[in-house]
């Protein structure tokens, strides 16, 4: 009964505030004041010194790749959302969005949830001017969705279906439904060498330095910029 | 591709390395980019100002042209930069677009200007960002509304006819545009009186007139008078029949004139005179005759052909459909609301006039409208109270959609304003154009003429010559090229109107002229026509102004010539070249033409004709042979 009593008080103030207003004419109620309280994040990367001698990259380079990034990016930080959009635009023809949530992940590092500018130099770094294995060990990271440290099929699975994604409808040969199950068997394949249904880095690393095919590509991404 | 996108790709290409252990074929070798890597500081002179932006800020929008090899073309050597003759102001907001991915419009400039120059820079215009687009979008529709309102007004029905059309167009024409004509304004002023007649005809047969001996009561003016009236309405509906006729019959398209909203408002109008004609005077259909008398009120609405107030007022109408209806729906919601509430209240009250719902609504009306009649008035407290709520929202609901029909109307009303003025002011712009262009026509048929002239007396020529840039010397010499090619000459637009009235007129007779004239040239015969063969002499000074009357066949071979005030160079000769002739078409008292018959010399001993080339024997078309010789022979008589 107290509550229903202080509930029954409480409304009957809220009316007679509102009737006040409602008499001097002041009672439109002034949305506008709660949007101005947007969070405004904004993220400072480390010094170009520090991130000269992180990565790979002279400074000439980074100073052009930030200037791109923070034009993009004016908050310093690239949401999940925007990585999709941005990610999407090169691949109109089929659905992005998926292959985009696996490799946002794979460039946040420390799983903030958005990449600074940090990572997305180290991951460039690696990606463009580091060793093989560095690259390997990336993409295996990439690939292992859960972080435990082995690649099993439904894991594969997952990506190679979003990378058939966004390869869209109109291809050809036709798509067929089950063209990712028989690539992920054909991958298994190969590099599992020990035939328990999981990937290591090891076995991964191994059977790639086994393949002509993937070690002659990896040259291939040097001049990217 | 939107903003940016450019500057991701270098990312995404890397990130195609996650591909590589699953490709089933080796990955295509890249492109090869020769282009030097490091970014550089790029200057752009616009008119003056310089701007400096990197180069991967162009680069981002390939497909225009500052981000393409276009700008190359742009390149200045000697000063290493870019430079645009173009405006610098707009320039900045060209340049923001490539920093900042949008595009603003600037609210202060205009729309065309703003719109060249993206034309210029290769920018879709689509791109405007939101926040600008709106403004746009509303700029540009008004812009280009107020330009069909011009191309509308310059092909109005004000221009002349072309020369073949067909009567029925002509009645038309002169049915739609009244100015046009002196008839079609007789017809217009006739029609417009009829329907003030008939309008007071109908109002004053109702009004009673004293009674004829015999009776008491006063009869209308209508039954008194039965015969006269009845005469004045026949008359006034022959006229509208007659008109509606001619109406259809000159109509480009019966079904869609038949549709229109002025031919069904005619028809309304004589319907009922025919349909009494044909109706008996039968006791039950008489009340129908009755009812449809009253549509000959609809007469009155035959005025909106002639006054175009009312048109106005029918646009405005039409256009505010929307908030009419709005205002009818929330009124009529609002009667019935307030008519069950009154009668409720007043139900109780002994010689109440709220007798029924229905019957309240009439009190709801007068008083929403504040007419206050007073012959239904509550009379219980809770009905006076209810009836002034009535009241106070009626004065509300009554008010809210007024101002958008005002703002309807005064849009609609200032753009026929601004139509009006704008006609009349096409004709001073286009009188002053005309001039401007005569004068470009003008300076070309003038150094045709200096031309001829200085190959006979080179004295005049340097006169001539040096108040004409090296432009106008190139343009000219362009024209005379044109010239020789098509083996035809550039005239005057007088002359070449008036060669096309005669050509098709003096076809046989200016044969006759021609010869008669050649004859004259020959042996001046005091024959028959002693003093015209004098005048003919006469005429031959080019510098005679004789004046010349239109008429008798006989008249036809005397060529008078009009000269102007065009300072006739040329000498006395047949040499008179078409400029020097300004052939007046617009009086109507000649037409006259000049013939230079190249005669051979031996046969004209009275005046000096120039060595010609080719004997042409005077024709009557040698408007058309004439690039053998430079003086032009052009003959049309009238």
């Amino acid at each position: 009964m107290t509550g229903c009593a202080k509930r029954c008080k409480q409304g009957l103030v809220k009316f007679a505030v509102t009737l006040h207003k409602l008499v001097t004419g002041s009672l439109i109620k002034d949305k506008a004041d709660d949007d101005l309280e947007m969070t405004m994040v904004c993220h400072r990367p480390e010094g170009l010194d520090q991130l000269e001698a992180q990565t790979n990259f002279s400074k000439r380079e980074l100073q052009v790749l930030y200037r791109g990034f923070k034009n993009e990016c004016p908050s310093g930080v690239v949401n999940e959302d925007t990585f999709k959009q941005i990610y999407s635009q090169f691949f109109p023809h089929g659905d992005a969005s998926t292959y985009a949530h696996y490799l946002f992940n794979a460039f946040d590092t420390g799983h903030t949830g958005s990449i600074k500018f940090e990572d997305f130099v180290t991951a460039l770094s690696i990606l463009l001017r580091g060793s093989v294995t560095e690259k390997l060990q990336w993409t295996f990271n990439l690939y292992d969705i859960n972080r435990d440290g082995y690649i099993n099929k439904e894991e594969m699975t997952d990506i190679v279906r979003a990378i058939y994604d966004m390869m869209g409808k109109y291809t050809y040969p036709v798509l067929k439904n089950d063209a990712p199950k028989q690539h992920v068997d054909a991958f298994f394949q190969k590099m599992d060498k020990n035939r328990d249904g999981v990937v290591t880095l090891d076995e991964f690393i191994l059977s790639c330095q086994e393949d002509e095919n993937i070690m002659r590509s990896l040259q291939l991404f040097e001049n990217v910029i | 591709m939107a903003a940016g996108v450019a500057t991701w790709l270098p990312f995404a290409r890397a990130a195609a390395v996650g591909w590589l252990p699953l490709a089933k074929k080796t990955m295509p070798k890249p492109p090869v980019d020769n282009s030097s890597r490091s970014d550089e500081i790029l200057y752009l002179n616009v008119s003056g100002v310089r701007f400096q932006t990197w180069k991967n800020t162009l680069d981002r929008y390939p497909d225009t042209l500052l981000g393409s090899s276009e700008k190359e073309f742009f390149f200045n050597e000697d000063t290493e930069e870019y430079f645009f003759d173009r405006d610098h102001e707009m320039f900045r907001h060209i340049l923001n677009f490539y920093r900042t991915g949008k595009l603003h419009y600037p609210r202060h400039e205009c729309i065309q200007a703003f719109d060249e120059e993206l034309a210029f820079y290769g920018i879709v215009p689509e791109i405007i960002g939101d926040c600008c687009m709106e403004e746009y979008r509303d700029r540009k529709k008004e812009n280009q509304e107020r330009l069909a309102e011009d191309t509308e007004a310059n092909e109005s029905m004000d221009a002349p006819l072309p020369p073949d059309s067909t009567p029925r167009e002509r009645l038309w024409r002169a049915f739609e545009n009244p100015h046009t004509s002196t008839m079609a304004l007789v017809f217009y002023y006739v029609t417009g009186f009829f329907i003030a007649v008939s309008v007071i005809a109908n109002v004053v047969e109702t009004v009673p007139c004293r009674p004829p001996e015999g009776r008491i009561k006063d009869l209308p003016c209508g039954e008194k008078y039965q015969l006269a009236f009845f005469c004045m309405d026949t008359a006034c509906v022959l006229i509208f029949t007659f008109e509606y006729l001619m109406r259809l019959f000159a109509a480009p398209s019966r079904c869609k004139f038949m549709r229109s909203v002025m031919s069904v408002i005619d028809v309304v109008a004589i319907m009922p005179y025919y349909i009494g004609l044909v109706m008996p005077e039968n006791e039950d259909v008489s009340g129908a005759f009755v009812t449809l008398r009253v549509f000959r009120v609809f007469r009155i609405f035959k005025f909106s052909r002639h006054s175009q107030g009312l048109r106005i007022l029918g646009y405005t109408l039409k256009s505010c459909a929307s908030e009419l209806g709005f205002l009818l729906f929330s009124l009529t919601m609002a009667i019935i609301i307030f008519a069950t509430v009154m009668f409720y209240a007043e139900k109780g009250t002994k010689g109440s006039t709220f007798t029924s719902i229905p019957a309240s609504f009439w009190y709801t009306i007068v008083t929403m409208t504040t007419l206050g009649y007073g012959d239904m008035v509550p009379n219980t407290i809770a009905g006076k109270i209810f009836g002034s709520i009535c009241s106070l929202s009626g004065v509300l609901v009554i008010a809210l959609p007024v101002p958008v029909i005002v703002s309807n109307f005064s849009r609609i009303y200032h753009q026929n304003q601004r139509a009006d003025k704008r006609r009349a002011q096409q004709k001073v712009r286009l009188a002053r154009i005309r001039m401007a262009k005569k004068g470009t026509t003008n300076a070309f048929l003038q150094y045709k003429e200096d031309r001829a002239l200085g190959g006979r007396d080179s004295d005049s020529t340097a006169l001539c010559v040096k108040n004409r840039s090296a432009f106008e010397h190139q343009h000219h010499h362009l024209l005379h090229c044109l010239e020789k090619t098509t083996n035809h000459e550039f005239t005057d637009e007088m002359t070449y109107s008036e060669l096309c009235m005669t050509e098709s007129v003096g076809f046989r007779t200016s044969r006759s002229t021609s010869l008669s004239s050649q004859q004259g040239a020959q042996n001046n015969p005091t024959g028959c026509c002693p003093r015209r063969a004098r005048r003919r002499a006469a005429m031959r000074l080019a510098n005679s102004t004789a004046s010349v009357s239109r008429g008798s066949v006989q008249e036809l071979d005397t060529l008078h010539i009009k000269t102007t005030s065009i300072p006739p160079q040329t000498r006395s000769s047949l040499n008179a070249q078409a400029d020097n002739l300004k052939l007046n078409c617009g009086e109507q008292d000649f037409t006259a033409a000049i013939i230079s018959i190249p005669t051979p010399p031996a046969n004209t001993p009275d005046e000096s004709l120039p060595p010609s080339p080719a004997p042409i024997p005077g024709i009557l078309r040698n408007t058309r042979a004439t690039a053998f010789t430079h003086e032009t022979v052009k003959i049309s008589s009238l």
